[in-house]
This record gives structure tokens, sequence and C-alpha cells, in this order.
């Protein structure tokens, strides 16, 4: 594959690296010193059993990256080649298939994972403050806002979010203080306060605070692709109320998240209209996609993007409305940053939302 | 129920009104809680020893009661009706021979007697966040709050406090410098008050001393302190905030002398061991952590259902548990065929409280522990 991907890189014209555009099939025109190795090469590919080097020759010993890389690749598929003709030999008998390490397998299993049958924390669930929302008290109301004079990219994308949730205003911030901001909002019934911070003409903040008395979490937002710069995107959505889809919210502080998500949008989606809200959180990151989606028949389904589409990393959840100064944090992000003799890596802990 | 309540070292209450015991030795945790029935007014807001052989534990909860749960039984023994939930939460408990103090956050600080019903009443002014006794003296309380600084009184004489400190002098730009005073803790062997505030400061004060303001202060973080305790070795206090950061401040010079890391959430209720290196912490990411203060390494971790809201470490060995010092007893006199004989019986009694699994859920800990052996071997 590898190899491949190398003739194409190779071969389009823009690339400014390409010599001599197809080495394998062709013997290579290259000038009388190579003669050996041009040698080699066609032997090479005629007996690949038989080697004419010294025995002590090994394939990093070539100097020419390209020809290294080739003689390597070549290398590998004998190899498994071999591996693959050992195993069909064995046939039943063979070792089972190994699995390959990844990240998420060597993940160290997370205890605040929440046991769906467990009696204690669904009782904390079940009172905690946003069971006025999930015993049906009260709808969603939500006022979108900006940090102080944002530019075009963010107001963009706080009209599209408004778009995105239902029955969300957006207005502008005007240098108003958020303690202040708070109190009229609640007056007035709003049930979340959503701030989006601007940074450099782009989002790259948000503060979800739900209103009556309940926690605020504060997200780094990143790459937020507005309606313009979506592929392949659908016509605007609609009215309708959407589903939403919460993905890998396991721990407990994961619950908490999913439940702040999941109380941003009405109780009863409208399934006419089809479209549907995509939280879905993979190593701390939660990715947001907006869809519409159709069936085509009973097992297809077609699915276009619509709405903007953004990235949120949790740095803060803070129990209370909105005070960053005293109020208390129920988790706050804390990177560890490992210092080495002359280089500096940073590392982050995972305090893990997914297990 | 009565064998996990005596296995206990260390005793948190929740915001969910359930009372944990977590034994570190068997690295499990208990829930101890009166039927199923749980509510959110009963979210435990102070817990206190009932008798110096700390066989009682009071829980102090957010509608005004106070229930005494015994150690060694394993249940609830009492409840108290101590005011209403409409006068604010507890924000201290405390027992004098056979009378009960509590604070509430109005400022109301009540002694109950035993048998009789009229209460001594002091008021101890406005937004009181902690109410906390001296250990020597055991009829002196001190409270302090928001914009109401320390009072230490004498309950024999409740109409004053023996002492009333004054706040710092103006800073730089001649501003009246904001007090809120969260937690407080009396230095044994002397009569000094040691402070932390909601400003980040940490403050000595001394009623020996001519001067009320503060001896000492100490600043620590950018966010507010809302925990503090004194370890067994004197000089220094362990704080901790509303991020989660605890320190370690020397208090001759008021420098830090570590941090102790770990914490994700606000720390809410703080102890230190009255005679090992540890300190337990609880807070709001629903996990206890004990951490030794000579190295600041975290020894155990455990993670409990809910939000923590106060923890009471008992003066007993956290290490070695009961059984294992009659173990070692056993061992001795080994001739005798006693030892299977309890080993047994304890292992059946256990049996059967798992099966009765409506009651108490076991959470498993999760320790980083050291050289038990060695520990062992030398006690």
């Amino acid at each position: 594959m590898d190899v491949v991907e190398e003739h194409d890189i190779q071969d389009k014209p823009t690339k400014k690296k390409t010599k001599k555009p197809k080495k394998q099939p062709k013997p290579p025109h290259e000038n009388g010193n190579d003669s050996m190795i041009e040698k080699t090469e066609p032997e090479h590919v005629d007996a690949p059993a038989e080697f004419s080097f010294p025995p002590t020759f090994s394939v990093s010993e070539i100097k020419n990256k390209q020809r290294r890389h080739l003689m390597f690749m070549k290398l590998k598929q004998e190899k498994r080649k071999k591996k693959k003709k050992e195993r069909d030999a064995l046939g039943d008998k063979a070792p089972p298939k190994e699995v390959p390490k990844t990240i998420e397998n060597q993940r160290v299993y997370d205890e605040t994972t929440v046991n769906p049958e467990d009696e204690e924390v669904a009782f904390d669930e079940g009172t905690d403050e946003f069971s006025a929302y999930f015993n049906r008290l009260t709808n969603p109301k939500v006022l979108i806002t900006t940090s102080d004079r944002p530019r075009g990219r963010t107001v963009r994308f706080c009209n599209q979010l408004a778009t995105v949730i239902p029955d969300a205003h957006v207005y502008y911030r005007r240098g108003l203080a958020l303690k202040k901001v708070i109190p009229q909002c609640i007056a007035r019934g709003f049930t979340y306060l959503m701030v989006i911070n601007e940074d450099r003409k782009v989002p790259n903040g948000m503060v979800l605070c739900h209103l009556p008395d309940g926690p605020t979490a504060h997200f780094k937002v990143s790459s937020v692709r507005l309606r313009k710069e979506m592929k392949r995107r659908g016509k605007d959505p609609t009215e309708h109320s959407p589903e939403v889809i919460l993905n890998n919210f396991t721990t407990r502080l994961g619950h908490s998240m999913g439940r702040l998500f999941a109380a941003l949008f009405p109780h009863d989606p409208q399934f006419v209209g089809r479209q549907v809200a995509t939280f879905h959180n993979q190593r701390d990151f939660i990715f947001f996609r907006f869809h519409r989606y159709i069936f085509k028949n009973e097992q297809r389904v077609g699915i276009q993007e619509l709405g903007p589409r953004f990235t949120l990393k949790l740095r803060s959840l803070q129990k209370g409305t909105f005070d960053s100064k005293f109020g208390e944090y129920e988790w706050v992000l804390k990177v560890i940053i490992y210092y080495q003799i002359h280089v500096k890596c940073c590392t982050s802990k995972r305090y893990a939302i997914s297990p | 129920m009565a064998d996990k309540s005596q296995v206990c070292s260390v005793w948190v209450g929740s915001e969910t009104g359930i009372l944990k015991g977590v034994s570190l030795s068997k690295k499990q945790a208990f829930n101890f809680c009166e039927m199923s029935c749980l509510s959110r007014d009963q979210e435990v807001c102070v817990l206190g020893w009932g008798d110096e052989h700390e066989t009682e534990v009071l829980v102090g909860s957010v509608n005004g009661t106070v229930k005494t749960f015994s150690t060694e039984k394993g249940i609830f023994t009492e409840t108290r009706q101590c005011g209403e939930s409409t006068q604010g939460r507890f924000t201290g408990i405390a027992v004098t021979d056979s009378a009960l103090i509590t604070c509430v956050e109005t400022g109301l600080l009540r002694v109950w007697k035993e048998g009789s019903t009229d209460t001594v009443e002091i008021n101890a002014g406005t937004n009181v966040c902690r109410m906390r006794q001296n250990p020597s003296q055991r009829n002196q309380v001190a409270t302090g709050g928001k914009e109401n600084g320390l009072k230490v009184w004498d309950l024999e004489r409740p109409e004053t406090p023996i002492f009333t400190s004054k706040n710092v002098r103006n800073d730089w730009l001649d501003l009246r410098v904001p007090e809120w005073v969260r937690d407080m803790s009396f230095i044994p062997d002397s009569d000094k008050i040691v402070t932390c505030t909601g400003h980040h400061q940490v403050r000595v004060y001394d009623p020996a001393s001519p001067q009320r303001r503060p001896v000492l202060e100490a600043h620590f973080g950018e966010y507010p302190l809302t925990a503090l305790s004194l370890p067994a070795n004197q000089d220094s206090v362990v704080v901790g905030n509303t991020h989660g950061e605890l320190a370690i401040l020397d208090l001759r010079k008021g420098l830090v002398r570590g941090c102790l890391k770990g914490l994700a959430g606000g720390v809410r209720g703080l102890q230190c061991h009255p005679s090992l290196p540890l300190v337990a912490t609880c807070g709001l990411d629903r996990f206890l952590r004990v951490h030794s203060l000579e190295d600041r390494s975290l020894q155990h971790k455990v993670y409990l259902k809910s939000r923590l809201n106060c923890v009471l470490l008992s003066s007993k060995d956290l290490e070695l548990s009961s059984s294992a010092v009659t173990g070692d007893v056993e061992e001795v006199k080994e001739e005798g065929g006693e030892v299977d004989e309890v080993w047994d019986t304890m292992e059946m009694i256990n049996d059967q409280a798992k099966k009765r699994a409506t009651d108490e859920e076991e959470a498993v800990v999760t320790g980083v522990e050291k050289t038990t052996k060695k520990r062992k071997v030398v006690k």
C-alpha cells in the first residue's frame, strides 16, 4: 500500500521531490556507478529466494532512501507470505490471531464508570440539578452570546448554533458582566446560558451554564466548521426538534456531561424532521455533528451533514452558576508537564470521560 | 453491619445523605443508611465524634437533624432535631460533657443539654461558615464566616466572646480588605488559632498577645481555601482550595512546603491523622484520598459514588485493622483450635451480610499501599 502511495505522490506534477517517475517496472536510467545495484535489483525481482548479497548485508545499509524503502517493503511482503503459508499449513492448530495493541485497548479501566443498576448513582442523578428537565417540568430555552466585540466568524457560528438548537436566542454581549446577566436570564425563564468565547477572530471557548442553580461547564472549542465550509452538505436545518445521540459518556463525569448536553434540546424529538445532533465522546474530546438522515430501505440509511461542526474539550465543571473566582469546582483539567533534560514535553493526565 | 462498622477507620458524609465508612486496611467502603429512603434534605453537613473513645459518630443533616451512629453496633441509635432547615445548614458540631453544641449558618450557636429542653444560645453574627471546638479546653469554641471575623466563645459566658479578631490594616490602595473565614483550627499546646479564608489567606491569631490582628499571614494560590487541618507534628498546616489544590504550609514563616497532587475537584473535607503523618481529603470529585505527609504521595484512593461533604478520621492505626491485631495475638497461641474457629465465624458473618444486598453496597478500593508487611512486623 505504501509503495503504491509513493508512486502516486511521485506521479503528481506538483510535488517537487520527484526525480525519476517510475522506478520499479522500468529499469532506472542511471549513471554507471550504480551498476551494482542495477544488477541486484532485477536479480532480486527474478529470484527472491537467492540472495547474492554477502550474508551480513541488511536492508538498512542501502544509503538511498527510496531504494532502501523498496527493499524493505519487499522483505516485509515476503515475511508476510511466509507467515501466511505457515499459518495455513498448521490449519486448525494455528495459534489464535493476536489482537493489535491500540490506545483504546491499553486503557486502564476507569473505576468511576457508571453501572446501570447502581442505586446510589441513580438517586444522585434523579435529584441533581437536571432533574427538573428530566422530569419534564421545564422546557429548554437557551441564550447564546459571545465574548465582547465578536468578529464575523463567531457571529455566524452563533447564528448557526441557534438554528441547530431549538428555542435558542442570540444576543449581543455589549460588555455585560455574566454575573449580572444570569439573574436576568433566570427571571426571563432561560434554562441555559451559552457563551462562545473568541480569540483572534476565531471561536475557541464555550461556557455552558445551566441556569437555575446548575453546573457550569467550560470547554475549549476547536475545529469549528461553518456551513459554507462543509462539503456535500444539505439544505439548512428546519425548525423541527432533532434527535440527540450521546456516545461514550460512560463515567460519572461523562454522565453529568451527557445530561448537560441532553438538556439543551427539547424532550420529544420530531422524527418528521429527520434531523439528528450527535455528541460523540472519544478520548475526552466531544465531537458535535448535525445530520439529516433518510432511510433508503430497512438496512440502509443515507446521511447529509448540515449545520456547524466543532469539537469540545472539557476544561472545568463548576458547581453552581458561573463564578470562576469563588465557585467550587467539581472537576478541573490538570495538565501535568514533565520536564526532561533538554526536551519539554506536555502530556495531559487522563481524568477520562470515557473508558 | 456491626463488624463492618468496627473495621472502618474513615467516615465520610455525602451529599445524598449516606454515611460511608471506609476500611483502608481491608480496602472496602460501606454505606450505612437507614432503609433505602434517601432524600436530598438529609445531606450530611457535619460529622463529629460523639465521645472521646470514638465509638459514636454524630451526623448533622440539612434538615436540622443530628443522628448518632454507633460504630460498635453499626446502626443509627438516636436522632435529635436541632433546629429547622430554615435556620441554615450546620456549620459545626461538637460535644462537651453530655452537652451537644451546634452552630448554623445564620449564626445561632446552641448548646443542647441532655435531658433538659432549654438551650444556651449564642448569636455569633451572620454568615457563619465554620464552628470548631478547642480540643484541649472543651468549653471554648471558635466561629468565623463571611465578613464575620474569628470569634472565640467560652460557653460558660455566652454573652461576649473572649476573643474577637480585628481585620488587617487597609491595603496599599487604602481599601478595606474583605474578610471571609472558611475554616479554623486550634493549635494544640497554645492559645493560637489558625484560619483559612476565602481570599486564599492563612492567618494565625494569638489571643494571648495584645494584638487582635493576625500574628502571621500567608497566601496560597488564587482560589478560596475551603478546608484546613493541623498534622500531628507542629508548625505546619494542610489547606485545600476549590480547585482541588492541597498544600502544606509552614507556620513559622508562612511558606508553602509542598503540594499534594491528585485531586480534581474542590476540597470539602480535610483531616490529618492525630498521630500518623497521613491526611484524608474528600471533595466534589467523589473520591476519598489519603496522602502521606512525609513524601506527599498518594496512599489510598477510594471512589465513593456521591459528592462528599465531610470526613472524619479515627485515631486508630489506619493500616492495621482490628482483625489483624487479634491475628497477631492468636498467632502466638497457635496451639489452640480457637484461631480457625474465629476466622471461620468471621467469614460466615461476612457471607450472610453480602446476601442482604438491599441496604449495603460494597465498593472496591484502589489502594497504593507501601510496605504494609514492614509495619505489621513493627507493630
